[in-house]
């Protein structure tokens, strides 16, 4: 007899719908939270810096800057949040490398699952983490004697803001994290950008003193209106103009660095 | 091409080329997995076996050829094929810093099981691969042998018809190794089809049903093991006389003998001869005897996988492993 095989298995699926690709960023933001709650040196590090940023700041530049160090904290405090935050965005590219060089990647696309997920699902589960920096800081900073003066919906405001910003930061780290040969690579990167960028503005001290060359910097420099934005939101003061500024160069940010990390994550997959 | 039931041909591939760079990883190569067996692809390291299945299994687009598996074309229908295979590898692992349930049970939920049957696969594989116990541990305590059990788990959660096997037991010890293999062959059991890339002769001996050997990106040889043992000459004839000078000496007369081309080294002092027959022994014994060559060595072992490449390809197996793997990262 010659019959046909029925085949034992049903017969796979033509395309993955959008809800599905939804479904595996979820499942790899899971991932990334999870990581985040075994991983003790990771929780350590997400909660102790921006600890560590309060006391040091306030406490050892608090009386030299700012004749005391309450005072010292209305001011400094948005700035603190901004550094965590902006900080805690080099953790993306940590990851994604870490991802690519221990083959995680490789079962990744193995797998039948949208092409995008796991980008999405990384920089989804690192929103939590900049949330839990930004709670952090905030929290620490209020039991060290900072105060929200400003209307609780600027404050809200404010920490939008800061989210937003990081989350279009996250894709440069993301795009550092996919070029760079090693998890290293990233922390050099952004030791030799970030750096740079974070402590030349206004973020810990008025723009006021420094020298002229170093103040046309800062000027231009996003991380000084995005202080400047969560000083206002924050403590109260303008904060329209810096906001709006912040957003745009997020915007930027974003239009830039995101297609681009895409593009060489679709090269190398 | 759709999938067609009758094909009794789970991975086919024709004509695979790809260059890294100035490099050419592969050449050109043709192989046939046929459905529910295992097929080995034996070669040295830089060979070309792990370029082959990292296309295969869609991670690599060829620079030439065509590769279909189940019937799906690995570049047109990737989203099929990845429906269908497994893959452990030398590189595609698992996360580190979650447990080996979570692992398991993240790769479950990708591959769009609810909660609770992900949970109960994962739990189900861990005690088939004996890791309860380090079930709850995050990876990064694993040893070897466990991390290539957990891989191996993590290749079948989605029932696999086929299944890529990267060198599953290099770096593993002898007692690791066979475990690998008792799991492979009860995979075989349940009818899944499996590719097997190996280093070693002896591995695509005992699980493979054909072997493709793989040299500098090209198919050198195929066959069932019988068959390729038979072109190796079966085993390998070692001897040493206790006077070094008398080397020359026994490697004219194992050449007469064996009727084979035999290897002399003068490091070492010792002639190696492939032997098909085994009742050339006493005769070889016989032989020396009557010349009164006294021996320091008279040892009979299977060939080594330097030896079946001699045999096949008059030159040595190289290592090129590091060089080619480092072209391959970069040009990723």
């Amino acid at each position: 007899m010659t019959a046909v095989v029925a085949p034992a298995f049903p017969a796979p699926a033509r395309r993955l719908g959008l809800r599905g690709g939804l479904r595996n960023t979820f499942t790899l933001t899971w991932r990334s939270v999870l990581k985040i709650r075994t991983n003790m040196e990771d929780l350590f590090g997400l909660l102790l810096q921006p600890i560590m940023y309060l006391l040091l700041f306030t406490y050892v530049f608090g009386g030299a800057l700012a004749g005391g160090t309450h005072s010292y904290l209305q001011f400094s405090l948005p700035g603190i949040l901004v550094l965590s935050v902006v900080f805690a965005t080099l953790g993306t590219g940590m990851m994604l490398n870490q991802d690519i060089t221990t083959g995680v990647f490789d079962r990744f696309r193995s797998l039948p699952i949208a092409r995008w997920a796991p980008l999405a699902g990384a920089v989804l589960g690192d929103m939590i983490r900049y949330m839990t920096s930004v709670a952090v800081t905030l929290g620490f900073g209020m039991i060290l004697g900072f105060r929200i003066t400003a209307s609780p919906l600027s404050a809200a405001a404010g920490c939008l803001l800061v989210l937003a910003f990081a989350l279009a930061m996250c894709w440069f780290s993301a795009l550092i994290g996919l070029m760079v040969k090693s998890a290293q690579g990233v922390q050099w990167f952004g030791f030799l950008v970030m750096f740079p960028l974070v402590f030349g503005s206004n973020l810990l001290v008025k723009t006021a003193t420094m020298s002229g060359w170093l103040q046309a910097f800062v000027k231009v420099n996003p991380m000084t209106y995005l202080t400047e934005a969560e000083r206002g939101l924050l403590t109260g003061g303008p904060a329209a103009t810096p906001a709006l500024r912040s957003l745009l160069w997020a915007l930027g940010i974003f239009i830039v660095f995101a297609p681009l990390a895409v593009r060489v994550y679709r090269r190398k997959t | 091409m759709r999938y067609d039931a009758t094909s009794a041909n789970a991975i086919e591939a024709a004509g695979l080329i790809k260059r890294f760079g100035k490099t050419t990883a592969l050449a050109g190569v043709d192989l046939v997995a046929r459905e529910g067996r295992v097929l080995g692809v034996l070669g040295p390291n830089g060979a070309g076996k792990t370029t082959a299945v990292r296309i295969l299994a869609t991670l690599l687009r060829p620079d030439g050829g065509q590769a279909r598996v189940c019937g799906y074309d690995v570049l047109r229908n990737a989203y099929q094929v990845r429906q269908l295979i497994g893959l452990t590898g030398q590189y595609a692992s698992m996360d580190e810093g979650l447990s080996g349930t979570n692992n398991l049970i993240m790769i479950g939920r990708l591959l769009g099981l609810p909660r609770a049957q992900a949970r109960a696969r994962a739990a189900e594989l861990l005690g088939r691969f004996e890791l309860t116990d380090a079930a709850a541990r995050t990876v990064k305590t694993y040893s070897g042998g466990m991390r290539r059990r957990l891989d191996l788990a993590a290749s079948l959660v989605g029932r696999p018809r086929v299944l890529f096997l990267d060198e599953p037991t290099t770096g593993l010890d002898p007692r690791s190794r066979t475990d690998v293999w008792a799991m492979i062959r009860g995979l075989v059991a349940d009818g899944v089809t499996v590719l097997l890339t190996t280093q070693y002769l002896d591995e695509a001996d005992q699980l493979a049903h054909d072997i493709v050997v793989i040299d500098r990106g090209q198919v050198i040889a195929t066959g069932t093991p019988d068959e390729l043992k038979a072109r190796t000459g079966g085993q390998v004839l070692l001897v040493a006389p206790s006077d070094p000078a008398r080397l020359g000496e026994v490697a004219t007369l194992l050449e007469a003998l064996a009727g084979a081309e035999v290897v002399t080294d003068a490091g070492t002092d010792v002639v190696s001869a492939p032997v098909a027959d085994k009742a050339l022994l006493p005769r070889v014994v016989r032989e020396l005897d009557d010349r009164g060559i006294e021996l320091a060595e008279f040892t009979l072992r299977k060939p080594s996988l330097d030896e079946v490449f001699f045999t096949l390809t008059g030159h040595r197996a190289e290592d090129e492993d590091t060089q080619t793997r480092e072209l391959e990262d970069t040009s990723r």
